[in-house]
């Protein structure tokens, strides 16, 4: 039973630390798909949490908070998108550019406006998002096996979370089931075929840069609103690469994007777990270990055990018709 | 006038200082299937982008169906009807064809119905024109010929009354573009026009019924293809007599120079590429592989050269073996007498961004006529360089140019000036004139043939079947890794096409 209950609480931890990565990865889906490479979702993710943060502190409204991130992510994505789609930069160094602007920016901004070093004010009740309890969750708790699970796995998670796994399915359906979705992934794969078929690359790219700009606006959104109580400097920590760590994992594909997400948030569930707990055998895991294990892991696993990850053949080239 | 499906008038177009096409007028007849013939870099390829709408003209007229109509994109020119047929494929290989046909053409936000009724229609079409092709197969799995029908299938369902086919036979074996001609041919009955790009002179003589030729970015002549023959329309396009198929005397066989024996070649995957093959090649002595592209000769070719590890097989250069499975080291071949010109000049045989000098001496840069000591000896490589440019006749003639700015054919005659001018006992050339214009063909081949009259052994790799058979003093055919067959150059073009196509290889290797 001891070990039933360490499970649903690390499981439960999984499910909260991996909303940002589901909700990143499926934002970097969408414009790799697109032939738009995006180092930049970090950058991304963190701008919205900014943004997030500071407004909704201002104004105490979660949802002005929400659609601040939404706006700044989607402004820093038509950066990217100006930069590699209109100007045919290169995509890595706009998305580096990116990542370190905000990284110094927020912080700037941050100590400007508030004097708190770099913090946004801690946010009131109304200012962030709420767990939502689904009903009967207390009255069947003590059930057991199947109390724990409706209670702690499914019900008790913030509006975001299930917005995040809901995105799963509706990002699959967008992408196999639409018009938009057979033209997104044609120009990832070869835009001539979109051009001469009478559709502009540039547009239809910007469309994806600008899905992109939203999730990540979602996945910043949860940082600072839901999952704390308001921005902290760098908050992000990294999550942009590791979803995009798992976009590569997953080989492009929406379910297999969720499961890695899945699974580097139970080994950050589990590090944060074992933080200072000795384990039999080994004894002290340095937890510095535990964080490389999520990218250790997508090395190994690319090297050799799932297969070559085969990106989207236009990815990183900009559309040049050619002369 | 109304049997005119479409007219050009004036158009004009420059990139920047060139002259892409000056003042183009063109009628094409409905129902006809009319030739542009031209050089690389005469403007063809403009001029039918500008009819597809990538380009804009920057002045001139398009008229359709006797109505001028304004092509800004390649929308509008699919709303007037035109379809087109690039030379490379704009087709998605991870997509199925029906994915593909439908792929700007889906009719509403959600793809259901819209797959339903392009399953219907191509399936009516493929009944119309006997263009049979499976909606469900992924265009990767597919043979090139089948890409190329369903590009053409894309052109029909979006409704297309004119064709326009860029360069279509490139890379379909002589089999598959017969049977794309009768595909045209049946078009042209339903009342289709069609408008077929070429450089292949066989090709205009053999299908169309009328003919363009373009050259320097003007349209010089319009002819009616029965009235006029091969050797006019060369001299049009070239602006001087050309001759098509060089002279060549017997040769004069020696001693084997090059002798390789059970080579066996596989890919990175894995996938044998090269088939246990062995043939000899003699001071003297031309030997060219014929075969359709892929199957095997790039990779045979580049074991040869030691630029690629074979699995197994012996390699004799001068009688003496080469390490072909073990250690390789192009340098050292090349020291001991191999030359080689490598298929892709871009990739391997130049880098496009040195000055025609330095390519000029890439790979010889050790020798010590180009060295100051540890220095290159600038001057000396600029000299070299320039006695090159006039004995090929390289044109600008300009050592330090940058490479990138030569054409295709003078690039050529770079790789083949160093190559050739090492006199080298052996020399192994594959596609010598992939994209070189007729003029310079004429000259390559001819410097081809003057080194085989010098006694070098010269193995030919080309998927160009008539330059394989004007070249060769023997042909190997090259079918799924494996020579199917050894032919005099007196072979027909029918025979070496079945062996291409590896239907008679397989009798005879049964027998």
């Amino acid at each position: 039973m001891d070990f039933f209950h360490v499970l649903v609480v690390l499981l439960e931890s999984t499910i909260r630390v991996s909303v940002p990565l589901v909700f990143a990865a499926l934002a970097g889906l969408f414009t790799e798909r697109a032939g738009v490479f995006d180092i930049g979702l970090e950058g991304k993710m963190l701008g919205a949490a900014f943004a997030a943060g500071a407004a909704a502190a201002v104004t105490q409204s979660v949802w002005i908070g929400l659609i601040a991130a939404i706006l700044i992510s989607v402004l820093l994505s038509l950066v990217h998108g100006y930069a590699s789609i209109t100007q045919r930069g290169n995509q890595i160094v706009s998305g580096v550019a990116i990542n370190f602007i905000v990284a110094g920016s927020t912080v700037i901004l941050g100590e400007a406006w508030f004097r708190q070093g770099g913090r946004t004010p801690a946010l009131a009740e109304g200012a962030r998002f709420q767990i939502v309890n689904f009903p009967g969750a207390d009255a069947i708790r003590e059930v057991p096996i199947l109390g724990p699970i409706y209670a702690d796995l499914l019900s008790g998670h913030f509006l975001l979370t299930y917005l995040a796994f809901a995105m799963v399915p509706i990002s699959w359906w967008i992408l196999y089931r639409t018009r938009f979705g057979l033209r997104l992934r044609a120009v990832g794969e070869n835009p001539g075929a979109v051009d001469t078929a009478g559709i502009s690359v540039i547009w239809l790219r910007y469309r994806a840069v600008i899905c992109c700009g939203i999730l990540c606006g979602f996945a910043g959104a949860y940082l600072s609103l839901a999952m704390t109580a308001g921005f902290v400097k760098g908050m992000t920590a990294g999550k942009g690469y590791i979803a995009l760590a798992a976009l590569i994992f997953a080989k492009w594909r929406p379910k297999n994007v969720m499961l890695a997400c899945l699974l580097f948030g139970f080994l950050d569930a589990l590090a944060i777990r074992l933080q200072g707990t000795p384990l039999p055998l080994v004894g002290q895991v340095p937890v510095q270990l535990m964080q490389a294990l999520p990218y250790i892991l997508t090395v190994i696993l690319l090297a050799g055990f799932i297969g070559k990850a085969i990106p989207p053949k236009a990815g990183g080239v900009p559309y040049v018709k050619e002369r | 006038m109304d049997n005119i499906a479409i007219e050009l008038r004036g158009i004009d177009k420059s990139f920047g200082p060139v002259h892409a096409n000056k003042n183009i007028n063109l009628k094409v007849r409905k129902g006809t299937i009319h030739g542009i013939i031209g050089e690389n870099g005469a403007g063809k390829s403009t001029l039918m982008s500008i009819l597809y709408g990538f380009y804009q003209a920057d002045s001139g007229e398009i008229i359709v169906d006797g109505q001028p109509v304004s092509i800004r994109d390649p929308n509008a020119a699919i709303s007037a009807g035109i379809g087109m047929v690039h030379q490379h494929f704009m087709l998605v290989e991870n997509f199925t064809v029906l994915e593909n046909v439908m792929l700007g053409a889906e009719d509403s936000q959600i793809l259901n119905k819209g797959i339903a009724k392009a399953r219907q229609e191509l399936k009516r079409l493929e009944k119309e024109y006997a263009l049979e092709v499976n909606p469900d197969a992924l265009i990767e799995e597919l043979p090139v010929g089948l890409q190329q029908r369903v590009e053409i299938l894309k052109a029909l369902y979006r409704k297309a009354d004119i064709l326009i086919l860029d360069e279509p036979t490139g890379v379909l074996t002589p089999a598959e573009a017969d049977h794309l001609f009768r595909i045209l041919e049946q078009l042209k009955a339903q009342g289709k026009t069609i408008i077929l790009i070429t450089h292949k002179l066989r090709e205009i003589m053999a299908i169309t019924d009328e003919v363009s030729v373009m050259r320097r970015g003007e349209m010089v002549a319009t002819r009616t293809t029965g009235e006029t023959s091969v050797e006019e329309l060369a001299e049009l396009m070239v602006g001087r007599r050309v001759l098509l198929r060089v002279q060549k005397g017997e040769g004069t066989p020696g001693d084997v120079k090059l002798s390789v024996q059970g080579l066996t070649v596989k890919d990175s995957r894995g996938v044998t590429m090269v088939d246990d093959v062995s043939f000899d090649v003699r001071a003297g002595e031309i030997v060219g592989i014929a075969g359709v592209a892929g199957n095997g000769q790039s990779e045979l070719l580049e074991a040869i050269a030691g630029i690629r590890k074979a699995t197994s097989g012996t390699v004799l250069l001068n009688g003496e073996s080469v390490d072909v499975t073990g250690h390789r080291d192009p340098a050292a071949l090349r020291a001991r007498g191999l030359a080689h010109v490598p298929e892709d000049r871009h990739h391997v045989g130049l880098v496009l961004k040195f000055e025609e000098s330095e390519n000029a001496i890439l790979g010889y840069h050790n020798d010590p006529r180009y060295l100051n000591g540890v220095f290159l000896d600038i001057d000396a490589i600029r000299k070299d360089a320039e006695e090159k440019i006039a004995k090929y006749d390289i044109r600008p003639p300009n050592a330090r140019l940058k490479t990138a700015n030569f054409s295709g054919g003078n690039q050529q005659k770079i790789v083949l000036a160093r190559e050739m001018e090492r006199g080298p006992d052996v020399l192994i050339i594959g596609q010598p004139t992939r994209g070189v214009d007729v003029g310079a063909i004429e000259f390559i081949h001819k410097r081809i043939i003057e080194m085989r009259d010098q006694g070098k052994a010269v193995l030919l790799v080309s998927v160009e079947l008539d330059e394989i058979r004007a070249l060769s003093d023997r042909i190997l055919v090259m079918f799924a890794g494996r020579v199917v067959g050894e032919r005099s150059p007196d072979a027909t073009e029918g025979e070496l096409g079945l062996l291409m196509a590896g239907v008679e290889g397989r009798k005879e290797a049964a027998e």
